[in-house]
């Protein structure tokens, strides 16, 4: 079996702040294959976005930490590399786009010169390379007149083009991994599906591997093959996606998928809802995070954290409870 | 439920223009068309779900209607009363019975206040109530939305945001009105805890016969919560109908077009052919002539630039604004 592009194993990150210390990730290790689509579902601050920054060294420090955990990428160890090699993989290699395209784009610098400067520093390309490139690259992704617009200002496009933007500058090196933390959360429906659209084209055009993270279950049936639900800065299941759909078997995905109403049924019955609110990360978890909402809690699961494991093929959970018959798993 | 009696809102052709200004004597050189003429009905007891992406008015119809901004033309009848021809202080009192929900809850409760301060304004403005009684309505309140009234002390950062969203509930509710505005409850919420306050506004709305106008541009959730809704596009409503109805056999192209784009959780249906709109919406301020929607529209023929289409009724209760509907 060949080595996994990617392979985080034990990852924690904490933060410090003056009530005490956020544990934010506490743990979490996964594999991804060359050119898998890998989803990441999960609710705010679950430690979805954090896992991602904190594997590329993006994590301000302080408050934050990475205190333990390796992160493989093609055999070599993220964490560990000097500064100055983890430059180079960094938007070259793994290149990244974030939820808002406003923000993560400088609004005084025009998108030809923000386009060109990755172009320049990770492929040594001059100045006509670099340009024509971009020109290359925005088309791609599809926005009219590329040529035209390379002098413009991000203000001077909307949020989908701006999206847009962001994933040809994502692309420029060729990176063998896209992470896409909540690319669409800021769109519109009909924007987001186009934005959707063009990436899996472009998936299969390239070749990439993508982690798409979201809190939208719907988004992620459509694009992944597997997909990691996170609570409380833990992995909670991962699984196939279409397995994970058709057989939920953690209590929290189970209503996560629960509350969600769907467009494609009548629903005239009442939604059904996760009592209590997300966990608080103050303190090193000792039971399960999800037990104050869980309707299946056991003894057990006030005592121990139940660890990954796997419950059927490429499937796993991380609970103490089989939820089909209700008692506790052997 | 169409019988003419149980209409509780009726807004007939409304128009909201922002005016643009510009240049050292301000004069005004164009307007925002955020409304554009809409009239539809809310009926009493139900909820009608307004839907519509970003920028096409729905937020602007909810809060002209509650007559927060002063409409340009048009009129908005609420039990056989003109909204729109009311003096200030009139519709002060009329806004007892009309109260409205926000989208934003970290926004739209003063950090300095109490709880208790923050839900008893309403009573106190309105001369229902008075010091220990305010107290003891406010409890009850909190009780309503399930909060402990024990928490009437503190103040809003204590909160998260679903028990935020159920602070704003309880002082929508505390003059007892009939029709709550929701303008997008629910988006600023963690998927978990959207569930929590879609079933709470339900249980509400049937113990204290509410009815809704609910905004919002989650249209699975629109249609989970709506008995009827109306699709709006660039400050008018190209269509309204049955939620069933829209939801299963939608005639605008925009309706269609915004339906196939919402993802559905399940891989196996997620394979269906979607239709993708080009491009982006047009700006409000010169807005397209003739059909808002033609640029965009896949069935645009020559007369849709040259003649707004008239909305009407296709099927008895399902109206549309297209001229290529038969």
């Amino acid at each position: 079996m060949p080595a996994p592009l990617l392979d985080v194993q034990g990852l924690e990150t904490q933060f410090k702040t003056p009530e005490g210390v956020i544990h934010a990730v506490n743990g979490v290790s996964f594999t991804m294959a060359e050119s898998e689509t890998l989803g990441v579902v999960g609710e705010s601050g679950c430690g979805k976005s954090v896992t991602m920054l904190s594997m590329l060294r993006l994590i301000p420090m302080p408050p934050g930490k990475v205190v333990a955990g390796k992160a493989f990428f093609r055999g070599q160890d993220l964490l560990a590399m000097p500064a100055e090699e983890i430059r180079q993989v960094r938007g070259a290699q793994i290149a990244m786009v974030f939820q808002d395209p406003m923000t993560s784009l400088n609004p005084v610098i025009t998108i030809g010169k923000q386009m060109e400067e990755p172009l320049a520093l990770h492929m040594g390309m001059n100045k006509q390379e670099a340009k024509d490139r971009s020109v290359e690259l925005l088309e791609m992704v599809g926005i009219p007149n590329a040529k035209d617009r390379l002098g413009d200002y991000p203000h001077q496009f909307s949020g989908g083009m701006r999206q847009r933007v962001m994933i040809a500058m994502a692309l420029s090196c060729n990176p063998q991994i896209l992470i896409a933390d909540e690319p669409t959360t800021a769109l519109d429906v009909t924007i987001q599906a186009q934005i959707t659209d063009l990436v899996k084209r472009l998936r299969d055009e390239l070749g990439m591997g993508i982690i798409w993270i979201t809190h939208d279950l719907g988004v992620i049936a459509g694009l992944a093959q597997r997909v990691i639900v996170m609570y409380g800065g833990f992995i909670i299941e991962e699984a196939e996606v279409k397995d994970l759909y058709a057989h939920p078997t953690h209590p929290y995905t189970v209503g996560l998928l629960g509350s969600l109403p769907r467009l494609d049924a009548k629903q005239d019955e009442k939604l059904f809802s996760i009592d209590g609110f997300p966990p608080v990360l103050y303190n090193t978890p000792t039971a399960c995070p999800f037990a104050p909402r869980c309707k299946w809690v056991k003894d057990i699961c006030w005592k121990k954290n139940p660890l990954l494991e796997e419950v059927s093929p490429n499937h796993r959970v991380a609970c103490w409870v089989d939820i089909k018959t209700g008692s506790a798993r052997k | 439920m169409s019988n003419k009696k149980d209409v509780i809102l009726e807004v007939k052709d409304l128009k909201m223009h922002f005016p643009i200004y510009r240049g050292v004597v301000q004069r005004q050189v164009g307007a925002v068309h955020a409304v554009d003429g809409i009239s539809f009905d809310i009926r009493r007891g139900e909820t009608l779900g307004l839907v519509g992406e970003s920028g096409c008015g729905k937020s602007t119809t909810g809060r002209t209607i509650l007559q927060l901004y002063k409409a340009t033309s048009g009129s908005v009848m609420y039990n056989d009363t003109d909204l729109i021809s009311l003096r200030k202080e009139e519709m002060r009192k009329m806004r007892r019975h009309m109260q409205m929900i926000f989208q934003d809850p970290y926004a739209s409760l003063n950090p300095r206040m109490t709880i208790n301060d923050i839900i008893g304004e309403p009573l106190l403005i309105h001369n229902v109530a008075r010091g220990a009684e305010i107290s003891k309505k406010v409890a009850e309140l909190l009780e309503l939305v399930r909060l402990n009234p024990a928490f009437a002390s503190r103040y809003p950062h204590e909160f998260s945001g679903g028990q935020r969203q159920r602070i704003g509930v309880a002082r929508a509710l505390a003059l007892n009105p009939e029709l709550i505005i929701c303008d997008e409850p629910i988006s600023a919420l963690d998927v978990s805890i959207q569930a929590q306050i879609v079933n709470l506004l339900e249980e509400l709305q049937k113990k204290l016969n509410l009815t809704y106008l609910f905004i919002a541009h989650d249209l699975s959730m629109v249609r989970h919560i709506s008995d009827r809704v109306a699709v709006m596009y660039l400050g008018v409503i190209v269509e309204i109908a049955n939620k069933n109805e829209l939801y299963e056999s939608p005639l605008h192209p925009y309706t269609q077009a915004l339906l196939s784009a919402v993802p559905i959780p399940d891989p196996n249906k997620e394979k269906r052919k979607r239709i993708i709109l080009e491009g982006d919406v047009p700006s409000p301020v010169n807005p397209p002539s003739g059909c808002r929607f033609r640029t965009r529209c896949a069935l645009a023929a020559p007369i849709c630039a040259e003649k707004r289409p008239e909305f009407r009724e296709v099927k008895p209760d399902h109206f549309v604004a297209c001229h290529m509907v038969k």
